[in-house]
């Protein structure tokens, strides 16, 4: 048997790219051929996910596949079909150039699907066509012929339901041939443009080094794309080529030349000419789908707000019931982990660093698991069922008020439960600065993590007995409130300021609903979860060590109770050296250490106070902890938790910016250090103003 | 282009064909790739429950738009057609 020549040239696996457009089922095709031999991580530089899996010829040879992030055109507008471009032209230094591209389309909607794959035959690359969602498309009444389809183009073309499997051993088999025919790919450049093609064509082959053909698909592409979204790790043109580039766009603007016009029609004119023959529309095509149906409902003007409500109210019902066994459980397995350890151990730094330092810190990380999971098992499965694009249609014009796009709703809203996952959310935000600005002002909601702090304070508000739960709900709303309305106003000052852009566009494709992919969901959710877990892992876990160490050292003597330890440790050094700051506020150096502990994570807070005040810590009765911050007092003897005091320090745990887990997934998602930095100066510095004019004015009116 | 109308004018459920929208900026390009051009046939299936943005279909799936997009995609409809 002979070897294939690239492949002896190469002795490796061959590199297949999946290319689609969004919503075409290609991440169910990726996942059925793969399985779980899939690399989730980051392509360099920018936050775009790199899929990366292998799977297995006829032959039983490894291939590689790389799963691309969908994109509807190579002219990229997002950040993500900019790195699906770089990597198909081989800008892309971390990532090599595919061998073969297998472009996946969606029998449905096969026109705008073919433009996005007569843009990559150009490339000159072998190609195998994948037509999904055959049993959709005949159920619509679209028969698609693909045997002619195959003919007329000369590549492998292969009929599939990749969510029945079907068509997945034809793929393989194509995947698995040894040579590929290229396209018969035809069609003829505009005259009008064709000059500047020519010409920037020679230049990238004699400049940028380009093979002829990725060259003149460059060409295409430099000349159409009005906007060049350029994303890190692509390669810069060279000056020449720059030049003659910048020339020609210069001369059509004065000539008044619809240039990307003219190749957008000249591209689809080739591919209705071809798609004729090829679909055939039975006569009795239903005129209203079972998607149209129900659209009929969830966009209707009362019905649509009622679903989207009770979709959101099961969704928090969930997170909050359904999370909370299995964190009952991480807790009490942490806790009794600590124990073992402890008794294992001889007593000294050692034991505690191990106890109180990693194995708190870990706990402190996994307890939030849960609840990532299960809010991305419900995004996941809004996602494929085609909800989500509702959800944004809906509530575009709400979100548009302050410069954002519908898209923002669902991961402002997830941050609710928990701004982890609703950081990691606004990955389906195309635009990088509505997505930035999305991040940004994600942490102001409020999280579950803030209610155990709001709980003890407004105990510790109501003097005497119960707390009327008329009072306890008004202020949970008051703060629910007055984080969402910092959320949204902080939001509409960023878009008219620091990141000025366009107004966000809505051109969004609603996919038709569909029965969600279990499967899909999970291996999504997995893959969300393993990510935080290892990447803000590490550094919570880190921080959680420096922090128990501020806590425990300077060691204090062995007869020094817990609360004289820690007034006397760095912490509470650092405490009195905040209490000059935070005295304006009404808060004193006991509190202050609360508040650097809360680095940890906000609930911190109640278990500090507990060690500083010296109250045995009983999670089921704040009652007395509460009577214990009712008898703290200032050195002369002021009561320190005063009504007003209570109400301010809630207020500061609205705005300010305290969860190291957040600041790691920020740091992760924005892939610098400046944001997540500037996120903890500005919302922190809202909160002191905020609250310093609260206590001023309410001391001043005699509270 | 006397019998155009703007796209965002049209009622819930009429038809119509795409006459012509400006040339430049990045929402017509994406508008132009995502296969709106000028003959094809289009109809406004509804309009979000504030107003805006509204949907249509195209080539047999669905697009939402913002009215600032749509209020400079000029369509013909048989109405204006024959008037």
């Amino acid at each position: 048997m002979s070897v294939p020549a690239h492949l002896k040239a190469a002795p490796r696996a061959p590199v297949y790219a999946f290319v689609g457009n969004p919503n075409c089922g290609k991440s169910t095709l990726f996942n059925a051929l793969t399985g779980l031999k899939q690399k989730v991580g980051n392509y360099p530089g920018v936050t775009v996910e790199r899929k990366v899996g292998t799977a297995y010829s006829q032959h039983g040879q490894a291939m590689t596949v790389i799963d691309l992030p969908g994109a509807y055109s190579l002219a990229a507008r997002s950040p993500d079909e900019a790195v699906t471009r770089d990597v198909l032209l081989g800008r892309r230094t971390d990532t090599q150039m595919p061998d073969r591209i297998v472009c996946i389309v969606d029998a449905t909607n096969l026109e705008r699907n073919l433009y996005l794959v007569h843009q990559i035959l150009d490339l000159g690359r072998p190609v195998i066509l994948v037509v999904n969602m055959m049993d959709l498309a005949a159920s619509a009444g679209l028969q698609v012929r693909t045997a002619r389809l195959e003919k007329d183009l000369g590549i492998p073309v292969i009929a599939c339901e990749a969510s029945r499997g079907k068509g997945v051993i034809e793929l393989k088999l194509a995947m698995s041939r040894v040579e590929l025919s290229l396209a018969k790919h035809r069609w003829d450049i505009p005259a009008p443009i064709a000059p500047a093609v020519a010409e920037l064509q020679a230049s990238l082959q004699d400049q940028d080094r380009k093979p002829p053909l990725i060259a003149r698909a460059e060409a295409l592409l430099l000349l159409t794309d009005q906007d060049p979204v350029r994303v890190a790790g692509s390669q810069p043109l060279s000056a020449q080529t720059s030049t003659i580039l910048a020339g020609w766009k210069k001369r059509w603007a004065t000539e008044g030349m619809d240039w990307s016009g003219t190749l957008v029609s000249a591209r689809y004119d080739a591919i209705g000419k071809l798609t004729v023959d090829i679909v055939k529309r039975a006569d009795n095509t239903v005129d209203e789908t079972t998607s149209d149906r129900i659209d009929a409902y969830v966009t209707h003007p009362v019905w649509g707000w009622a679903i989207l409500g009770g979709i959101m109210g099961l969704l928090f019902l969930s997170i909050f019931t359904l999370a909370e066994f299995p964190m009952n459980f991480i807790d009490s397995q942490i806790a009794s982990l600590g124990d073992l350890v402890k008794n294992a151990m001889e007593p000294g730094d050692l034991r505690d660093l191990i106890t109180d330092g990693a194995i708190a810190g870990v706990g402190g990380v996994v307890i939030f698991l849960p609840q990532i999971l299960i809010l991305f098992f419900f995004i996941g499965l809004l996602e494929s069922t085609g909800y989500m694009a509702r959800a944004a249609f809906i509530m575009d014009r709400l979100m548009s008020r302050v410069g954002l796009n519908g898209k923002s709703f669902i991961p402002l809203l997830s941050s609710y439960a928990c701004a982890i996952p609703g950081i990691m959310a606004t990955r389906t935000i195309e635009e990088p600065k509505d997505r930035l600005v999305t991040i940004l002002v994600a942490p102001f909601m409020s999280c579950s993590a803030r209610l155990p702090v709001y709980l003890l304070m407004i105990a510790a508000l109501v003097p005497g007995g119960e707390v009327p739960l008329l009072t306890k709900v008004g202020l949970m709303l008051l703060m629910y409130a007055l984080g969402t309305f910092g959320a949204f106003g902080f939001a509409w000052l960023f878009k008219k300021t620091l990141l000025r852009g366009a107004p966000p566009l809505m051109i969004m494709e609603l996919p038709p609903y569909r029965l969600p992919r279990l499967r899909d969901v999970i291996y999504h959710m997995a893959e969300r979860g393993w990510i935080f877990l290892k990447r803000a892992g590490t550094i919570i876990l880190g921080i959680s060590i420096v922090l128990w160490f501020l806590t425990a050292y300077p060691k204090a003597g062995a007869e020094a109770t817990p609360s004289e330890q820690i007034a006397q440790s760095y912490a509470g050094m650092g405490g009195h050296a905040l209490e000059p700051l935070i005295e304006p506020l009404g808060f004193n150096w006991e509190i202050g250490i609360g508040l650097i502990s809360s680095f940890a994570a906000r609930e911190v807070f109640v278990s500090a106070m507990s060690v500083v005040f010296n109250v045995e810590e009983d999670e089921e009765n704040t009652a007395p902890l509460r009577d214990a911050l009712r008898s703290a007092t200032w050195t002369d003897g002021r009561p320190l938790f005063t009504p007003l005091v209570c109400l301010t320090l809630m207020i500061f745990y609205v705005f300010a910016m305290q969860c190291v887990s957040t600041v790691a997934v920020v740091k992760r998602e924005t892939n610098s250090w400046r944001w997540p930095l500037f996120q903890i100066g500005y919302m922190t510095g809202t909160a002191w103003v905020v609250c310093l004019i609260v206590y001023q004015v309410g001391a001043a009116l005699g509270f | 282009m006397a019998d155009s109308v703007p796209l965002s004018s049209l009622t819930v459920g009429a038809s119509a064909v795409i006459v012509a929208y400006p040339q430049s900026g990045p929402a017509f390009l994406r508008l132009r790739e995502m296969g709106l051009l000028p003959g094809t046939p289009i109809a406004l299936l509804r309009r979000a429950p504030l107003g805006d943005p509204i949907e249509i279909k195209v080539r047999g799936y669905r697009l939402t738009l913002r009215k600032t997009e749509a209020d400079h995609v000029m369509v013909s409809t048989p109405e204006t057609a024959s008037s």
